[in-house]
């Protein structure tokens, strides 16, 4: 299959992110990169688990956490991985459209969590919880951190693909594109559903 | 590429209703990693129980909704998914193992 | 594009090999790279054999001695080990499985200069106001308090290298899984290309917790954060273990290519399949495995508690199994086999009986209670240098033996090649036999100096002498490499006559594309199969036609670069230069700006053409 030849929803394939021999590295090649990722922040999360009580004079993390700011971004958050898978849905019937409509959904609700959470962190500075302050502050801040900056960089990757191809249409060149990035964004969920745990709720626990 | 027949309109049709099917999964997948999540909350939020009870509770709760993303909205319940199941999962058991150092051997 | 060997100038040369994603090309760039960092890391050997040869000496300072040594060790195992081992996976792991490249070209080359620039980051440090001094090991609570910008260079400087690395091994995995000629399953893949599998795989578990460690690190140096810093509610302990975590799968993924490289030998000059190859690739996942589970055995004396030093001690033991294994299966391949004594061969029969040597004080050290004597002292340094020297680097010399004609179409000279051998080997147990005896008489490691009558001289004079030995021996060794160039004897596809599997099927060294046809995998030891039918070559599995290839591009060499001019400025971040934010900013703009480019470029590559591959029959160089 010819990555650039012009197809119609008929001659689609069916698994169109692997019908070609790059779109099967790619695909495989993300996932391993996704084990890695694994390993990488449970090593975040291992640090943060040392250090959670060690908030010296500053907050603590009972201080500190509240419901309804952590529960609006999970929510955020979950909902834009729906509005992802959405996106797949339509990109395996071809329908580039409704693939990019829902794309753009999934990046607005990414940028209003991003948003969220510059908030969250700004106030918490405002509270006297900062990166140097105490070592719960450092891990802290470099775990959420580092799945914020993980997000930042999603959207960037969903605008790039989403304008680059803005006037292509589907083929079987940017499908694979589209579906590592949808493998992405999921697994910036499942690493969300961790911190909201982790840090978050077990943070709020006597 | 799923050619049962020579005729390429079946095969379409085929193809969509499967995708609406698998659809309607992670329709329901989707509700119901809200309603973990919220039940999670309300079981710290409350504040009415042990957090001896909370704390495996919520973290059982954060595991199932891992195991729906992975496989409903990640397709690791489809074909081909061999490799990517092995890899992910020797990465969850050395993170595993990584946490569980951290949480036991490192103290005051 | 023609695919004749063209005459080049300098300049045009200088090109290709920045701008190349050819495996091979880049498995050269990483062998001349990690050739380099070991004479240097060798001559840092040399100080320290120097510094030690006598009591009360002062050849160097006690402080530029903490240097080298960290140097010496770091050096080593990140810019030579992995780097020439890198090299040959490189170059040799697609040819075995019948591919005609990795699967994701232009990141193999971002991967070699990413560590490139990562190393030369880091020895750029002895020009810069003094290398790092916390040992290879750069513990917290020592690195936190070393003045000067030594530690960041190395925390900079492995974070660039450890990202090439990382991607190198995804790299290696993803082509493993998906670009295996047809007919060729799982267990019938070469032993070198499965522990290239494994090795990667340990690769993408074991670099994240340092990228963390390191990124933990730089945040408290640079930043002011309170990770390893006790008063402020931080455990330097941490520290410790995201290294080990990271360290002791690193020494797998550095035998694990070794013992892949000795099984292809074994069974090459055996003329005899390797023996219990199931077992083998067992073996292999095992190691891999357990490898992640003993870490702590690096930390018996930091006060983890029994229960925890009890249960890292008998997983480290049990690794003696596995291995074990592996060394029976090698004596068995030579048992009744036709032996021919090459230097590849001569390596391999050495290795054995060195390694093992290695090992057994291994499961010594492997008993924590008695590790509380070990500990930080020769014998130690003993253990280690035996199966890092005895294992890895007998591995690279015959490895480097073994695969030079496929790759440069020369056969090394094997006189010389040796004398190399035995210069080296005498030196290498002169040096180290003695240190397990140094440490047991109670010297402790990393000291500048010792004091006269404890009855330490014999032994470090000893040992000092054995460096000049291994000195001697890679000074021919270079002589060898540069007197093969000018005159070497030009080698056949199947160089040394007993090939078994698929990367002497080809010529050497290779065209461009590898294989012109895909070639029909009928069994283990493809080219043997054939062979024992009374074919001269592979089967294809494809007809003739166009060859699809990726194009060239300077975009790795320009994101890599951008990274090292970033690293400038988040080394001079804490002495408050107000340029160090600015080039940050610079150096990222290059960096995510090359990225930028990749993306949003459609770069589908060339195709070779049907009428070029039928008319190179006549030009290619000698065939089998």
């Amino acid at each position: 299959m010819h990555a650039e030849e012009k197809l119609t929803a008929e001659t689609f394939p069916a698994e169109p992110e692997k019908a070609t021999l790059e779109g099967k590295n790619k695909f495989i090649g993300f996932w391993l990169f996704l084990g890695g990722e694994t390993v990488l922040f449970a090593s975040l999360f291992a640090t943060y688990l040392a250090l959670n009580k060690s908030n010296g004079t500053g907050p603590s993390s009972q201080d500190l956490f509240e419901i309804p700011l952590a529960f609006t971004m999970t929510m955020i958050l979950l909902t834009s991985s729906l509005t992802s898978v959405y996106a797949m849905y339509h990109m395996k019937n071809f329908n580039f459209k409704k693939m990019q409509l829902w794309l753009g959904l999934t990046v607005l609700l990414g940028a209003a969590f991003l948003g969220l959470e510059i908030y969250e962190f700004k106030h918490y500075v405002h509270l006297g919880h900062t990166i140097t302050g105490s070592a719960f502050g450092s891990a802290f801040y470099l775990l959420v951190g580092t799945h914020g900056a993980h997000v930042l960089f999603g959207l960037c990757w969903a605008l790039t693909i989403m304008i680059r191809n803005a006037n292509r249409g589907l083929d079987l060149y940017n499908a694979p594109k589209f579906y590592v990035f949808s493998l992405y964004w999921h697994f910036i969920d499942v690493v969300w559903v961790f911190i909201f745990t982790v840090v978050y709720l077990m943070g709020m626990v006597g | 590429m799923a050619n049962n027949t020579n005729n390429t309109n079946v095969d379409l049709a085929y193809r969509r209703r499967k995708s609406a099917e698998e659809m309607k999964q992670h329709v329901i997948s989707f509700a119901l990693m809200i309603f973990l999540t919220i039940i999670a909350f309300i079981a710290v939020g409350s504040e009415q129980f042990s957090p001896w009870f909370v704390v495996p509770f919520i973290l059982l709760l954060a595991v199932i909704q891992v195991i729906l993303q992975l496989y409903y909205f990640m397709h690791m319940n489809h074909k081909g998914h061999e490799a990517p199941k092995m890899f992910l999962f020797s990465g969850i058991l050395i993170a595993a193992v990584t946490v569980l150092c951290f949480t036991t051997i490192i103290w005051w | 594009m023609s695919t004749v060997a063209q005459k080049k100038g300098f300049g045009a040369t200088l090109w290709d090999y920045l701008t190349t994603v050819d495996h091979k090309k880049i498995a050269k760039l990483y062998l001349i790279a990690g050739g380099f960092f070991f004479l240097l890391g060798g001559i840092e050997a040399l100080i320290i054999r120097i510094q030690l040869a006598v009591p009360d000496n002062n050849f160097v300072t006690a402080g530029f001695f903490n240097e080298i040594i960290t140097m010496h060790g770091t050096t080593m195992i990140f810019l030579a080990a992995m780097p020439l081992l890198l090299g040959f996976m490189n170059a040799v792991m697609p040819l075995q499985i019948g591919a005609r490249d990795v699967a994701f070209p232009f990141v193999n080359a971002l991967g070699f200069w990413l560590f490139f620039f990562g190393g030369v980051f880091l020895n750029l440090s002895w020009f810069m106001g003094g290398a790092p001094d916390a040992g290879w090991t750069s513990y917290a609570s020592l690195a936190l308090h070393s003045e000067g910008h030594g530690i960041d260079f190395y925390v900079l400087g492995l974070q660039i290298s450890g990202i090439g690395t990382l991607i190198g091994g995804i790299n290696f995995l993803a082509t493993i899984i998906t670009m295996r000629a047809p007919g060729m399953t799982y267990m019938r893949m070469p032993l070198f290309t499965w522990t290239t599998f494994v090795a990667s795989a340990l690769i993408l578990f074991a670099f994240p917790p340092l990228t963390v460690g390191l990124l933990l690190m730089m945040f408290d140096r640079i930043f002011g954060t309170a990770f390893f810093v006790p008063s402020m509610g931080g455990n330097t302990i941490i520290w410790e273990h995201l290294f080990w975590i990271f360290g002791h799968p690193e020494v797998y993924i550095l035998i694990l290519p070794a013992f892949g490289i000795f099984s292809e030998i074994f069974a090459t000059f055996s003329r005899k399949r390797l023996f219990g190859y199931s077992s083998m690739v067992f073996a292999t996942v095992l190691i891999g495995f357990l490898g992640f589970m003993v870490w702590a055995h690096h930390m018996f004396t930091t006060g983890l508690g029994p229960i925890a030093n009890a249960i890292f001690a008998v997983a480290t033991m049990a690794i003696a199994v596995p291995t074990g294994i592996k060394i029976f299966n090698w004596l068995f391949t030579m048992w009744g086999g036709s032996l021919k004594f090459t230097t590849p061969m001569l390596y391999a029969a050495a290795f054995i009986p060195s390694f093992i040597m290695g090992g057994v004080t291994g499961v010594m050290l492997a008993s924590a209670p008695a590790d509380y004597q070990y500990h930080d002292s020769y014998f130690v340094v003993a253990h280690f240098h035996y199966v890092i020297v005895g294992g890895v680097v007998l591995a690279v010399f015959a490895g480097a033996h073994y695969w030079w004609p496929k790759m440069f179409g020369k056969m090394l000279n094997d006189t010389l090649g040796k004398v190399t051998f035995w210069l080296f080997l005498i030196g290498f147990h002169l040096t180290f036999f003695i240190q397990h005896f140094l440490g047991l008489m109670g010297m402790p490691r990393r000291v500048f100096t010792f004091l006269p009558n404890h009855g330490w001289e014999l032994g470090n004079l000893i040992s000092s002498i054995g460096a000049i030995f291994m000195a001697l021996g890679v000074i021919v060794l270079l002589y060898n490499v540069v007197i093969t160039s000018i005159k070497g004897e030009k080698a056949s596809a199947d160089a040394w006559g007993d090939g078994r599997t698929l990367e002497w099927a080809i010529a050497s060294p290779p065209p461009e594309y590898n294989f012109k046809q895909l070639p029909l995998i009928r069994g283990l030891d493809p080219l043997w199969v054939e062979k024992m039918q009374g074919k001269k070559e592979m089967t294809p599995a494809e007809p003739l036609g166009d060859i699809h290839m990726p194009n060239r591009s300077i975009l790795p060499f320009i994101i890599s670069l951008g990274l090292f001019i970033a690293a400038f400025g988040f080394l001079h971040h804490p002495d408050g230069a107000s340029w160090s934010v600015p080039v940050m900013i610079i150096g990222g703009i290059i960096t995510f700006g090359a990225m930028f480019l990749r993306s949003i470029i459609d770069d589908h590559g060339y195709h070779i053409h049907k009428a070029d591959l039928m008319d190179d029959d006549d030009k290619k160089g000698v065939e089998a």
